[in-house]
């Protein structure tokens, strides 16, 4: 297979409440990356777009979007993972790409989540779990995870303390990402009671601090062979490992609630395919939906053995100057969750980072960089490794 | 010309405080929770336990599957307490959802309301019981061993 890269990368600022159509929303972050490729829309052989279903009016985007950013006649595909819809767009691309059947792909992640409320946003979300067997219990979310978090804190003896440490670190890169939809700081007092700002009750042990804001936005990454890249950029970043995998719908399924089954097997793939181990890695986007997950990112990934990923927090080793810098974006906590542009914000970040492009958020140096998006809870699960 | 109206098996609408399918080839799980049992099904073939119930097994291919009731005691593998709800659940609340290791398959469900709270830990022994909602639906809790 040929060497595939990512040229180009863009997204909207992730906003509360988006004043425009999906087609306008894809259009910020498609524009950012296409410019950032030097690339035409005539020159993109394909796009896939990415979200997940149910929160607009708009069936079937794929064929709306490529109409409105320029990319007829060229073929358009639309993907579907929950939460890591568009790191599993960046999967499809590099097979078109490394296959030879496309010499460059758009990868378009959209999400306009604020045409519902937040109660039908949770019900949605809900009904990406198994919808016979658990939904009829009164599911959401924020539950299903808060159920991993007191398993890990039952088997681990992680506390609360340690969740709301990966918050406050998440805000304090949120208030230098000029793309985030949380800008403001976050303190450990403010999780002191239960009517303080983020301490208050959500689904036991998760309180308000621990959940990522819903956002509407929208991402696009530019992919191309070794040939387009050598043409168009100076900076290509090289997609060394891409690994995903899926588990049982249900909970009753799993073997391991402290952790998660897909992020591990993902990982495993992905640094088999790049032929590094987690010691290689320099920067880190991960899944952090809730500050739980972005615990159990840590252990799944090998930053920290399972059960000590709250030695890394606790000891700030996973702050921009530490010795495996995460989210340093601000990530889903702080910059938002648009479900569909998610894992193609992050691809962004990481590809900033390896260029050397991330501003105030920059990493020193660093060589090669993962994703780990997840999709539902722990249902789908991909981990991209680039490098420069 | 009329066309008589087949009639349409859809038991499963009255499992959970709001039901979102009615079509299921395992709607004798209803039938058999409104006898009080909370059952999963095996396969005839090859021994495969389901637990939620399934009327195809992906081990061996066959749909030849018995029912078994889910009976004794699980240990709680973890829980979380909601104080939101998603619509149509906000009359429930606070609720607990929770999941029961009973060995050879696990259980999902709620924990049954009158289980005081600082009495849960993860670990305990639980068993699970059918139990009626206040608006007529059924599910089943997990009750004090
Ligand atoms: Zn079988």
């Amino acid at each position: 297979m040929g060497k595939v890269a990512i040229i180009g990368v863009g997204q909207s600022t992730f906003v509360r409440s988006y004043p425009g159509s999906i087609r306008e929303l894809a259009f910020e972050g498609f524009r950012e990356a296409l410019k950032d490729s030097t690339m035409k829309a005539s020159d993109i052989g394909a796009s896939v777009v990415c979200s997940a279903p149910e929160y607009d009016k708009q069936r079937s985007p794929a064929g709306v979007l490529a109409e409105y950013l320029g990319l007829n006649p060229q073929p358009t595909f639309y993907v579907e993972t929950l939460c890591s819809s568009s790191s599993t767009g960046l999967k499809l691309a590099y097979s078109l790409v490394a296959s030879g059947l496309h010499d460059s792909v758009a990868v378009i992640g959209f999400q306009k989540m604020s045409e519902i409320s937040s109660a039908e946003s949770q019900e949605r979300m809900g009904r990406g779990a198994d919808i016979q067997w658990e939904s009829p219990f009164g599911t959401m979310m924020p539950a299903y995870y808060a159920m991993h978090a007191q398993a890990h804190m039952a088997k681990y003896g992680t506390t609360s303390e340690d969740l709301a440490l990966i918050r406050v670190k998440a805000a304090t890169y949120g208030q230098i990402n000029e793309k985030a939809v949380y800008r403001k700081p976050v303190t450990l007092d403010m999780f002191a009671t239960p009517q303080s700002p983020m301490g208050g009750p959500v689904s036991s042990p998760l309180r308000v601090g621990d959940c990522c804001a819903n956002a509407d936005g929208s991402s696009c990454v530019i992919v191309v062979n070794e040939e387009k890249a050598k043409a168009f950029s100076k900076k290509p970043i090289w997609i060394l490992g891409i690994g995903s995998a899926s588990t049982s719908v249900n909970m009753a399924g799993r073997d391991i609630l402290s952790g998660l089954t897909v992020a591990k097997e993902s990982a495993d793939q992905a640094y088999k395919m790049a032929g590094v181990t987690a010691k290689d890695i320099d920067v880190a986007e991960v899944h952090d939906c809730f500050t739980i997950a972005e615990m159990m990112a840590y252990e799944a990934l090998g930053f920290a053995k399972p059960g000590e990923g709250r030695d890394l927090i606790r000891g700030k080793e996973t702050y921009k100057e530490g010795s495996i810098p995460v989210n340093v974006d601000g990530g889903l906590l702080s910059k938002g969750h648009p479900i569909g542009a998610t894992g193609g914000s992050q691809i962004r970040t990481i590809v900033l980072q390896l260029r050397g492009e991330a501003g105030p958020m920059q990493v020193k140096d660093p060589k090669i960089g993962l994703v780990h998006n997840i999709g539902g809870v722990g249902l789908y699960g991909n981990v991209t490794i680039l490098g420069r | 010309m009329s066309e008589k109206k087949k009639e349409v098996d859809d038991r499963f609408k009255k499992f959970g405080t709001v039901s979102f399918t009615s079509l299921t080839k395992t709607n004798d799980f209803i039938t058999n929770l409104e006898q009080g049992k909370i059952s999963g099904t095996r396969c005839k073939d090859c021994g495969a336990v389901y637990f939620p119930p399934r009327a195809d097994c992906c081990k061996c291919l066959s749909s030849n599957v018995e029912w078994f009731d889910v009976a004794g005691k699980g240990k709680l593998v973890t829980y979380s307490k909601l104080e939101y709800a998603p619509v149509g659940f906000g009359e429930d609340l606070p609720y607990s959802i929770a999941l029961l290791d009973y060995g050879t398959y696990k259980v999902f469900g709620r924990l049954a309301k009158d289980l005081p709270e600082n009495e849960v830990k993860v670990g305990m022994e639980l068993k699970t019981v059918a139990n009626k909602l206040p608006n007529g639906q059924l599910n089943y809790v997990f009750v004090k061993a």
